[in-house]
């Protein structure tokens, strides 16, 4: 096949819209004005205390509240910590995972419909997704208890059709842990998930059925990698509050499967151990940040972000 | 559905319709598109051309009547089993994919060997290979145009539409890609049916227009003939400019129709006679009038109309179109080239107009006179 001729045209340069934006405007003076406010609020509010975490973390662990506490850059602490609580730890970020990983499923449905065939419920639905917000986060969980109570209707239908042993309860498995965190941060998962499928060009999804993609393939091609931004920013809104979270372990849980909020709060104040307590937080938050950056890397989306 | 499909190579639609609640954006559209035509879908928006491109891409389903490809019918075929590819309107390149990989998509769902080869092959074509590696967003409209041209082509479908593929190119842009979409059509060989809104993208780029208008085909044929010898008011001012003249039938023979236009008869051929009624509408091209000064004895043997009095000149080089107001007040055009053997004639000036028959048409009196001709810049 011959060529055709060349059409005269100016070559467009990378059009980023960020980097363009940015490169396009020079920072003066007032741009760090604007930006003063947030620093010193940040650092007065969150460099200064985890300045003084990581110090606490580094205490000398013979230390007292009456005999006083001395920072001796003590790095065992860390290790202290982690030999005797690192099944706590691995519970929250087992909790976290599989409350994501639940709510990554049921918001991901649900984003897809209140996007692409809701249409002029949108509004009304996108409110009753945020509707518990309306209630307090303690009230929502305390009345898990009473949803998954050993004489509540869910274990009794479970009982009768036979999934739930005579002797078989919900409340205080990890399953009720699970699901109430789920339930308690599936809005966090759905939002940014609908604000991504709901950005779609439409002619897309055509486009690559008039290419000879089945919905299902077409599904797979197009619409859930363009929608991968709200699944990243919605996966890490759900998991790094729900790792964090103890409440629902609390009220839901049982005493086999602490998490790390737990241990952090008991050692802060019963047991009387700020060292542990800081050093399990750092530890958490190290842990938490790593996976976070190695997971954006992964997924490939930063420019997405 | 019942009746088989009878056997015809290209793409047809029999009593195409297509309804929302009680809107026809389509009705009853009978059409035939031989294979290896370069076919034009035109006219204004909402005219359903735009609904029945996409009942043939199987992105609408028609509300009656069949689509048919060759000898199968495809009426209810999914979209994605259709050899049909489509060029879209502001294209829906995939974001998320370089060039080559939105240009390879539909080979690759369709596992197709040699992928690579092939989108390299389509590239060279559009003159894009050196941009394989750039995301959609990177280039220029005019290059995302040619990704989609390509994107669809490299397919090989029995039939390739476009709808309104230039539209949001600038002008001169527009020009060259009609000659170059024109001449990837003639290479290839394959059945494209393009919808603009556009007459002048239509005429240069399809041997066969169909003129469509609320729902309805007005007029199919080639350019040349939807321009000489409209069947309608619509299809006289969407297609170019026309004077449509007011006029009694008085006289019907063979081959020729008598008209009396405000006292002066003239003639139509039969032919070019579309009109029943006794009253109809005397069409001419504003190229075709002579002009000339008031009892000059113009050399066109054919129909004279005098008393013209020049009302507007204006001089745009290659031609001077003058405005001309006829003894009955309507005002009528006239272009007249430059060949610099006539004078130009003043504002004020009395003139006399005159055509050769066989140009002139003639169109039902029923109507509307204007029809077609606000629409030209929608």
């Amino acid at each position: 096949m011959a060529t055709v001729n060349p059409i005269v045209e100016p070559a467009v340069d990378a059009v980023d819209p960020g980097a363009a934006g940015e490169t396009g405007r020079r920072r003066g003076p007032g741009a760090y004005l604007l930006m003063a406010p947030a620093v010193i609020w940040l650092a007065l509010f969150f460099l200064v205390p985890f300045y003084s975490l990581i110090a606490t973390s580094l205490y000398d662990p013979s230390g007292s509240d009456q005999a006083g506490w001395e920072m001796t850059y003590h790095v065992g602490n860390y290790a202290t910590a982690l030999r005797d609580y690192w099944d706590s730890l691995a519970w929250s970020l087992f909790y976290g995972a599989a409350a994501t990983a639940i709510c990554l499923v049921l918001g991901y449905v649900v984003a897809y419909a209140i996007a692409f065939k809701a249409g002029r419920w949108k509004n009304l639905l996108l409110v009753l997704v945020i509707a518990p917000f309306f209630t307090s986060f303690l009230v929502r969980t305390l009345s898990w208890q009473l949803i998954l109570a050993d004489n509540g209707w869910v274990v009794n239908t479970l009982q009768f059709l036979g999934i739930l042993g005579e002797d078989g309860h919900l409340l205080a498995t990890p399953f009720a842990v699970v699901a109430g965190l789920a339930y308690n941060f599936l809005p966090f998962m759905v939002l940014p998930l609908f604000a991504s499928i709901d950005k779609i060009d439409h002619r897309l999804i055509e486009a690559s059925s008039d290419l000879y993609a089945n919905p299902v393939v077409g599904f797979f091609k197009v619409t859930w990698p363009l929608s991968l931004p709200g699944v990243v920013s919605g996966t890490l809104l759900t998991f790094i509050p729900a790792a964090g979270d103890y409440i629902n372990a609390q009220l839901l849980g049982n005493t086999n499967t602490t998490v790390i909020g737990t241990v952090i709060q008991l050692q802060a104040t019963t047991a009387n151990q700020p060292h542990l307590a800081a050093a399990l937080s750092t530890t958490l938050m190290a842990i938490i940040l790593v996976m976070v950056v190695v997971y954006i890397r992964r997924a490939d989306t930063e420019d997405l972000l | 559905m019942s009746s088989p499909v009878e056997t015809y190579d290209g793409l047809r639609m029999r009593g195409l319709t297509k309804s929302y609640g009680r809107f026809t954006a389509v009705r009853e559209l009978d059409l035939d598109v031989p294979q290896g035509a370069f076919f034009a879908l035109l006219g204004p928006s909402g005219c359903g051309k735009t609904t029945t491109l996409r009942m043939v891409a199987g992105l609408e389903t028609p509300t009656a009547g069949t689509i048919s490809l060759g000898s199968a019918e495809i009426t209810h075929t999914k979209p994605y089993r259709r050899p049909v590819n489509t060029v879209f309107q502001n294209y829906a390149l995939f974001p998320h994919l370089d060039i080559g990989e939105n240009v390879a998509f539909g080979l690759r769902r369709r596992k197709q060997s040699d992928v690579r080869r092939k989108v390299e092959e389509m590239l060279e074509l559009v003159e894009l290979g050196p941009q394989a590696k750039k995301k959609p967003a990177q280039l220029s409209g005019g290059q995302q145009q040619r990704v989609a041209l390509a994107r669809a082509l490299i397919n090989e479908p029995e039939v390739l539409l476009l709808d309104e593929p230039l539209g949001a190119l600038d002008l001169k842009l527009r020009r060259s890609m009609q000659i170059e979409i024109k001449r990837i059509q003639t290479e290839v060989g394959l059945t494209f049916v393009h919808v603009t809104h556009d007459q002048e993208e239509a005429m240069t780029m399809a041997d066969t227009v169909a003129v469509m208008n609320g729902g309805l085909i007005e007029q199919l044929g080639s350019p040349a003939e939807l321009y000489e010898n409209p069947r309608s008011t619509f299809v006289a001012n969407f297609l170019g400019q026309s004077n449509l003249i007011a006029g009694k039938v008085v006289g019907r023979a063979a081959d020729v129709v008598r008209v009396d236009m405000e006292g002066i008869t003239v003639t139509v051929p039969a032919g070019r006679a579309h009109a029943d009624g006794d009253r109809a509408w005397v069409g001419i091209r504003p190229e075709k009038v002579l002009i000339g000064e008031a009892g000059a004895a113009l050399d066109a043997p054919g129909n004279t109309v005098p008393g013209g009095v020049v009302t507007d000149v204006s001089f745009i080089g290659v031609s001077t179109q003058y405005l001309v107001r006829m003894p009955w007040g309507q005002e009528l055009q006239v272009f007249a080239q430059n060949t610099g053997r006539d004078p130009i004639y003043r504002t004020g000036q009395q003139v006399e107009l005159s055509w050769r028959p066989e140009y002139a048409f003639l169109l039902d009196h029923d109507q509307d006179v204007r029809a077609g001709a606000e629409d030209e810049d929608a």
